[in-house]
């Protein structure tokens, strides 16, 4: 087995005194679909944020290898404390549980956001319009175009994002974070308020996104349905800890997960 | 469309107007002959204006409201007359054209005061649209833009004084220091947004202008620094209205070089994550944006524009003391900023030129000028918050892929 592209080891994350993460160990190896399951409040937003940069984790290593692009040796780095937007020019992009785009923005430059980290042009570019500045802003248009066609969202192009239906909105969400050529893509909830329609979409549109882009993806889910029938491999939290890991079937069986969730039996019982 | 009801709901506000102001429009007391007068006449004028301006606030209120519905079912005609000449390219040219030759004779037909009022509201375009990239773009509510403006006169004014330095040399020298001060302010205010942003910007130009006018050995307080050199050109001595004529040209390609370099920069890279800044810092940071960098381009940017307007004001009045960098000041160019419609060029440029002309002009009425400003601005933000002319987003060619 080759290294995994992400590995979490005994990441903690104290709030004051209260620990929302408690050594947590999670990897993912490259082309998985993993699933991060657990109650409200069990930390999996917290995780994110730990991973993605917005907190910086008391203690533990958070250690990514992304996939040489050419040939090169991969290397493991350890990225705590690195901003957000370094985490993402590393190659982890995410999506928001609440949805956070750019309003105000159409739904081209929304993408075209995505590959800001991609691109280099600076003041002096943009005021002088020169060739290589030129060349790069059509690139960044085409390859943004390309990604909507994608995931399905060409006939929206140039609405502003605010007037998307809620279930395009989610996906444009998933196409800006594939803007930044992610090899690991985080999803907080991307099911959250779909339609069933939808959520079967959702889980043809992550398949293909696995399969086609060679980017592996781990999400927080509460639709089991989905998680069960998308996942490779699940994690499950409760309380800041991990309190199982396995396949989809173990986990569906797997006492422990089964009072996490619904409690004792005895509890219903008295 | 005025029903029953409306004209009650009128009738209602006309009463309560006539009673509140009762104690001011109706009586009147003679101190001198101690007498009371009842001017009952008052009373009915009260009533009958605020019963119809009460039906005319509510129709256009309807329209409004009937307006932003069909914008959001997207059908034409919801642009209003200037956006349609400003988008619409066969309404452009002719426009353009106009506008062109109507600035050009401008100085030849209107007498030197006129001239110099156009001056004073382009220095205001300029500014107008320097704030606009750090307001209207990046979304930092920045309430002391006047001190990069005073930083700029300072400069100039200083440097004259001192060492007789020419007005072309300071120029760049005034926008660098602009910068430099934008990036200044910008380091401590990085983690701030919105309100608490907008009362650190408010001290900092506060602080600038304490200093200006406390430090007398450098700056000489209160008093000013006067006999500021005018703007040479290549040695020629020009006569009075030569000189007013040449400083309005001056503006004139420096608003035109604002423009490009502005509307160049927010269709860039840089003005979307500029754009991307205002609409969710996290989600921008989180697509890899460099949070600090962008904020700290915008400051500087924008402050740069303040820097070089501050140049030229020195050296339009020859003199320059701390009073002309108050905060209403800062208020004005950002009345401006909102009135012509955030992010908007063309907005910030009618806007800069109502809001410093109409004033000028209105000096008949200049006891209501104030009452009159305010009214406009409660009008516009209550029928129009988007502005004059609201920004729209371009759209970009792209290639279709076929498969």
């Amino acid at each position: 087995m080759t290294d995994p592209i992400l590995d979490v080891r005994n990441l903690t994350m104290d709030f004051g005194g209260l620990r929302a993460l408690d050594h947590l160990n999670i990897d993912i190896q490259q082309g998985e679909i993993v699933a991060l399951i657990g109650p409200n409040g069990a930390g999996k937003t917290t995780f994110f944020n730990c991973i993605t940069g917005i907190y910086t984790p008391t203690s533990g290593d958070i250690l990514i290898t992304a996939p040489p692009r050419s040939g090169a040796v991969a290397k493991a780095e350890r990225i705590n404390g690195l901003k957000p937007n370094q985490v993402t020019e590393k190659g982890m992009a995410r999506t928001f549980q609440n949805i956070r785009l750019f309003p105000n923005m159409t739904v081209l430059e929304n993408v075209m956001i995505g590959r800001h980290c991609r691109t280099h042009s600076g003041i002096v570019g943009a005021v002088f319009r020169n060739r290589a500045m030129v060349k790069e802003e059509q690139t960044v248009v085409d390859i943004s175009y390309r990604i909507l066609e994608k995931i399905g969202l060409a006939r929206f192009v140039n609405d502003l994002a605010k007037n998307l239906p809620y279930g395009a909105q989610r996906r444009l969400e998933i196409a800006r974070a594939l803007a930044t050529e992610p090899f690991l893509l985080l999803l907080d909830e991307p099911a959250a308020g779909m339609n069933p329609h939808e959520t079967l979409e959702l889980d043809e549109l992550i398949t293909r996104i696995r399969d086609q882009e060679k980017v592996s993806i781990l999400l927080i889910e509460h639709d089991m349905k989905l998680v069960m029938s998308l996942s490779d491999r699940i994690f499950v939290m409760d309380y800041g800890k991990k309190i199982a890991q396995g396949a989809p079937e173990e986990i569906r069986n797997n006492p422990v997960v089964i009072k996490a969730y619904l409690g004792e039996e005895f509890d219903a019982e008295s | 469309m005025t029903t029953f009801s409306e004209l009650k709901k009128s009738f209602l506000t006309a009463l309560w107007f006539m009673f509140l102001t009762f104690p001011i429009m109706v009586i009147r007391v003679n101190t001198i002959d101690k007498i009371v007068i009842w001017r009952w006449r008052n009373m009915g004028y009260v009533g009958v204006a605020s019963f119809f301006l009460s039906l005319a606030w509510r129709y256009f209120l309807r329209r409004k409201e009937a307006g932003s519905k069909r914008a959001l079912s997207r059908t034409a005609n919801s642009q209003t007359l200037l956006e349609r000449i400003s988008s619409e390219r066969r309404y452009k040219i002719p426009a353009m054209t106009a506008a062109a030759i109507g600035i050009i004779m401008f100085p030849f037909i209107m007498n030197s005061y006129q001239t110099n009022i156009m001056i004073t509201a382009l220095m205001y375009v300029v500014l107008g649209l320097g704030l606009n990239i750090v307001v209207g773009l990046a979304g930092l509510l920045d309430l002391g833009y006047v001190a990069f403006y005073a930083v700029g006169a300072y400069t100039y004014g200083l440097l004259n004084h001192h060492f007789g330095i020419g007005f072309w040399a300071v120029l760049p020298l005034g926008g660098a220091l602009g910068a430099l001060f934008g990036v200044l302010l910008g380091f401590p205010v990085l983690r701030l947004r919105g309100d608490y942003l907008a009362i650190v910007t408010l001290g900092f130009g506060e602080i600038i202008r304490l200093i200006l006018e406390n430090w007398n050995e450098f700056s000489y307080g209160p008093s000013g620094i006067a006999h500021i050199a005018r703007p040479s050109l290549f040695g020629l001595k020009l006569s009075f209205f030569g000189e007013i004529r040449y400083l309005y040209f001056l503006m004139i390609g420096m608003v035109l070089f604002t423009i490009f370099v502005v509307n160049r920069l927010q269709n860039s890279r840089i003005g979307r994550a500029w754009i991307a800044l205002r609409e969710d810092e996290i989600a921008c940071q989180a697509m890899g944006i460099d949070k600090t960098r962008t904020k700290l381009t915008a400051f500087a940017l924008g402050a740069t524009w303040a820097g070089m307007v501050g140049v030229i004001f020195a050296a339009k009045t020859t003199f320059i003391n701390p009073d002309s960098f108050t905060f209403l000041e800062s208020a004005m160019i950002l009345s401006i900023v909102v009135l012509g419609g955030m992010g908007s060029i063309l907005g910030v440029v009618i806007a800069a030129l109502i809001l410093i002309l109409l004033p000028e002009y209105l000096r008949a009425f200049s006891d209501y000028r104030m009452l009159l400003f305010g009214a406009i601005m409660v009008i516009m933000m209550v029928f129009r918050p988007q502005g004059i002319i609201a920004n729209v987003r371009r759209s970009y060619n792209f290639k279709k892929v076929e498969d």
